[in-house]
C-alpha cells in the first residue's frame, strides 16, 4: 500500500513507493538511532549508573552478607552455597534497570526543554512511534548497563547457561520497556525539571526497595507484601533470581512472566495515549 | 499557497489571535511583523499544526490544518525561534535523523544533505558536534533542516533572534540565496523593521493578536508620506496645534505629528533636505519654537509601524472608552522601536 500523504508532492525528482511499515520503521530506527548515539556519547552517564549499582553490589552485598543469616527463610532448591551478595544479585540487575529505564523516559523532559521534541513532532511522526522509538532506546540502554553488571556476575560466582542467558535478557527487556513506558508516561506530563526529584524519591526508590532486591518475600508483615505485590519489578526481581540462581520465591515462573508481559502492555499503552495527548509546544 | 480565514486562538479568555484572514502566495516571502507577544509564534506554530486553533482555519499547500496536519507537515519546514537540534549530535547526523524521519528517499538522502549543508555554508563543520556550534551556525543548521526534505512553505521564526549584526547579516544573505533557489513561499516572523524591510515581498504587521496593516514594504511607507523630520524643542511640551499652524504655509508640509514617546514632534516633508532650512527659518520666527535638535530621515518600517500601533489604539479607544490602560502599557512596549 502506497501512502497518499507521503508522496513527496512538493518533490518532483523523489519517487516514493514505500509501504506505511517501511516508513514507520524508517522513523521508528531514525528515533531509536539518535537515543542510542547520544547515551553512547554521554559517558559519564554510563559510568554513573554503573557505578552505583556495584556500590549496592559490593558494599551492601559483602557488609550485610557477612552478618546476615537469612537462610532459614528461604526456599530454594540450588545445591550450591548461595550467599547474601549472590542473592541480592539479580535484584541489583533490577536496580540498573529501573533507575536507567525510568530516568531515560524522564528525560523527555529535556527533549522537551530544548525544543528536540518540537522539531521531532512538526514531522510527519505518529505519536506512537515516537513513543516506542523512545521505548525501544531504553531498552538499548538498559540491557546495555545490565550486560556490564552480568559480566561482573562472573566475579561473584554466578553461572550463566546459554538458555539462562535467553531469560534473562528477555527479563530485563520486558522489566525495561515497563519502566521506560512508565518513565516516558511521567515524563509527558512534565513541564518542568523540579518534577524529577518527585520522580525519584516516589517512584524510583520505591519500585527497588519493593521489588525483593534485597530481601526474600516470605515473612513480610502483611502491609509490605501488600506493596511488593503491586511492584512490578517484584517479579522481575523473581523470574531473574530463579533463572540466574534457582531459587523459587514467592511466584512461580509463569506468573512472573505473565505479570511483566501484562505491565509492559498496561504500561505501554498508557505511555502511547499519554503520548497522544501531550502537548507539542 | 497559505489561506487563513477567521483564525481565533484563545487560551484561558485571553485571546492571542483574533480574526485573522491572510492569504500567502506562492514564492512570496511574507513577515509578520509585531512585538514580543503579538501573536506571531503563536499563529506559526497553528499553520505548523502543533497547536489548534479555538476558531477558524487554514490551508497550507491546499491542506488543512485541522482535517489533513499529516500531509501539512509533510509539506512545511519549520525553523524555530529557539535551535531545536540536538547538540549531542552533529551537523550532519541531525540532518541524518530529519531526512529519515520525513522519509527522503534512500537514494536522494546523502545528496540532499550535501546541498543544504552547502546552501547554509557548513558543508566543512558538518561533522562537528552541535554544541560546538556558534549561534548563527546553530540557526543555519536549523534553516538547513528546515528544507531538507524539499518542502514548498518554509516558517521562519525569529530567524535572527540574538544574533550579532554581522551574523545577521550573514542570515539575510542565505535567506535570500534560498528563496532565490528552491523556490518556496516563505513565512517569516521578526520584531525588525529592517528585517522584514529587507527580506520581504509583503508584510502583515500585527498586534495583540490583529493584523493591523498588510501591504509591501515600499507601499506601507508610501502610506506614511514623505519623509520625516524629526525636532527636538527646547519646550519639552510644545504646542504640536502651534507647529501645524505656522508651517501651513509650506505646501511642501505633509503634516505634523506629536511622537507620544518622547513628546518630538515629526513633520512629514516631501524633499526634506532642501526644504528643512526653510522649515526651521519660519520655526525660529515663531514663539515658544526653538529647536533643540533636528534628525532627518526617510521612512523606515518604524514609523510605519507606529504609525499603524497608534491609528489602531485610537480606533479601539474610540470603541471602548474604559480600556485606557491599553495607550500607556502600550506605548511603554512599543518604546524600543521608537530609539531605532
Amino acid at each position: 500500500m502506497i501512502l497518499k500523504e507521503d508522496l513527496w508532492k512538493n518533490m518532483p525528482n523523489m519517487v516514493i513507493n514505500k509501504s506505511w511499515i517501511e516508513l514507520g520503521l524508517g522513523r521508528l530506527y531514525a528515533i531509536w538511532l539518535r537515543e542510542f548515539k547520544v547515551f553512547l556519547r554521554e559517558k559519564s552517564r554510563l559510568i554513573a549508573s554503573t557505578f552505583t549499582p556495584l556500590l549496592w553490589l559490593f558494599v551492601i552485598g559483602e557488609g550485610f552478607g557477612s552478618t546476615t543469616d537469612f537462610f532459614g527463610t528461604m526456599d530454594f532448591a540450588a545445591d550450591s552455597y548461595i550467599g547474601y551478595q549472590q542473592f541480592i544479585f539479580p535484584g541489583i540487575i533490577c536496580m540498573s534497570v529501573i533507575f536507567t529505564s525510568v530516568f531515560f523516559g524522564s528525560y523527555i523532559i529535556w527533549d522537551r526543554k530544548f525544543d528536540f521534541l518540537k522539531s521531532v513532532m512538526v514531522a510527519p511522526v505518529s505519536r506512537t512511534t515516537i513513543f516506542l522509538g523512545k521505548a525501544f532506546g531504553g531498552m538499548t540502554t538498559s540491557l546495555i548497563q545490565a550486560a556490564i553488571l552480568l559480566v561482573v556476575g562472573f566475579v561473584i560466582g554466578i553461572h550463566y547457561t546459554p538458555l539462562s542467558m535467553v531469560f534473562i535478557i528477555i527479563i530485563i527487556l520486558l522489566l525495561s520497556f515497563t519502566l521506560t513506558s512508565l518513565g516516558l508516561t511521567l515524563g509527558s506530563h512534565m513541564e518542568s525539571l523540579e518534577g524529577f526529584q518527585l520522580i525519584v524519591s516516589f517512584v524510583v526508590f520505591p519500585l527497588y526497595f519493593l521489588s525483593g532486591a534485597l530481601f526474600p518475600l516470605n515473612n513480610l508483615p502483611t502491609w509490605l507484601s501488600i506493596l511488593t505485590t503491586l511492584d512490578p519489578v517484584t517479579y522481575g526481581v523473581g523470574a531473574l533470581r530463579e533463572v540466574m540462581l534457582g531459587i523459587t520465591g514467592m511466584n512461580s515462573f509463569a506468573l512472573n512472566i505473565s505479570v511483566l508481559l501484562l505491565s509492559a502492555a498496561v504500561l505501554g499503552t498508557v505511555g502511547v495515549l499519554s503520548f497522544r495527548r501531550m502537548k507539542a509546544v | 499557497m497559505i489561506i487563513i480565514k477567521n483564525l481565533f486562538k484563545q487560551y484561558d479568555n485571553v485571546t492571542v489571535l483574533n480574526d485573522i484572514n491572510i492569504e500567502v502566495f506562492d514564492n512570496e516571502v511574507f513577515g509578520l511583523l509585531g512585538p514580543n507577544g503579538a501573536g506571531k509564534t503563536t499563529l506559526i506554530h497553528i499553520l505548523a499544526t502543533l497547536i489548534k486553533p479555538t476558531a477558524g482555519t487554514a490551508t497550507v499547500n491546499g491542506y488543512d490544518i485541522i482535517k489533513n496536519p499529516s500531509e501539512v507537515r509533510s509539506s512545511i519546514g519549520i525553523v524555530f525561534q529557539a535551535p531545536s537540534s540536538d547538540d549531542m549530535l552533529t551537523g550532519y547526523e541531525n540532518l541524518k535523523l530529519h531526512s529519515l524521519l520525513y522519509a527522503v528517499p534512500k537514494e536522494l538522502r546523502e545528496k540532499r544533505i550535501s546541498e543544504v549543508l552547502e546552501l547554509v555554508g557548513l558543508t566543512n563543520r558538518k561533522d562537528d558536534q552541535v554544541k560546538k556550534y556558534s549561534g548563527g551556525m546553530r540557526r543555519r543548521l536549523e534553516i538547513a533542516r528546515g528544507l531538507l526534505h524539499k518542502p514548498t512553505v518554509i516558517f521562519l521564526d525569529e530567524p535572527t533572534l540574538g544574533l550579532d549584526p554581522s551574523s545577521r547579516e550573514v542570515m539575510w544573505k542565505y535567506i535570500n540565496r534560498l528563496v532565490k533557489d528552491e523556490k518556496i513561499t516563505l513565512i517569516l516572523t521578526t520584531h525588525y523593521m529592517e528585517e522584514a524591510d529587507f527580506l520581504c515581498d509583503r508584510i502583515g504587521i500585527i498586534d495583540k493578536g490583529t493584523i493591523i496593516a498588510l501591504d509591501s514594504p515600499t507601499q506601507l511607507k508610501e502610506q506614511l508620506g514623505g519623509e520625516v523630520i524629526e525636532m527636538e524643542f527646547a519646550n519639552k511640551h510644545v504646542d504640536k496645534e502651534n507647529i501645524d499652524r505656522v508651517l501651513k504655509q509650506c505646501n511642501f508640509v505633509r503634516k505634523v505629528e506629536l511622537e507620544a514617546k518622547n513628546g518630538n514632534v515629526l513633520i512629514y516633508v516631501d524633499d526634506a533636505s532642501h526644504n528643512l532650512p526653510t522649515i526651521l527659518k519660519i520655526l525660529d520666527k515663531a514663539n515658544n519654537t526653538e529647536v533643540e535638535s533636528v534628525e532627518l530621515r526617510s521612512p523606515t518600517l518604524n514609523d510605519v509601524f507606529l504609525k499603524f500601533a497608534q491609528r489602531h489604539i485610537t480606533k479601539k479607544q474610540g470603541q471602548d472608552e474604559d480600556e485606557d490602560d491599553s495607550e500607556g502599557g502600550f506605548m511603554e512596549k512599543y518604546a524600543q522601536y521608537g530609539n531605532k
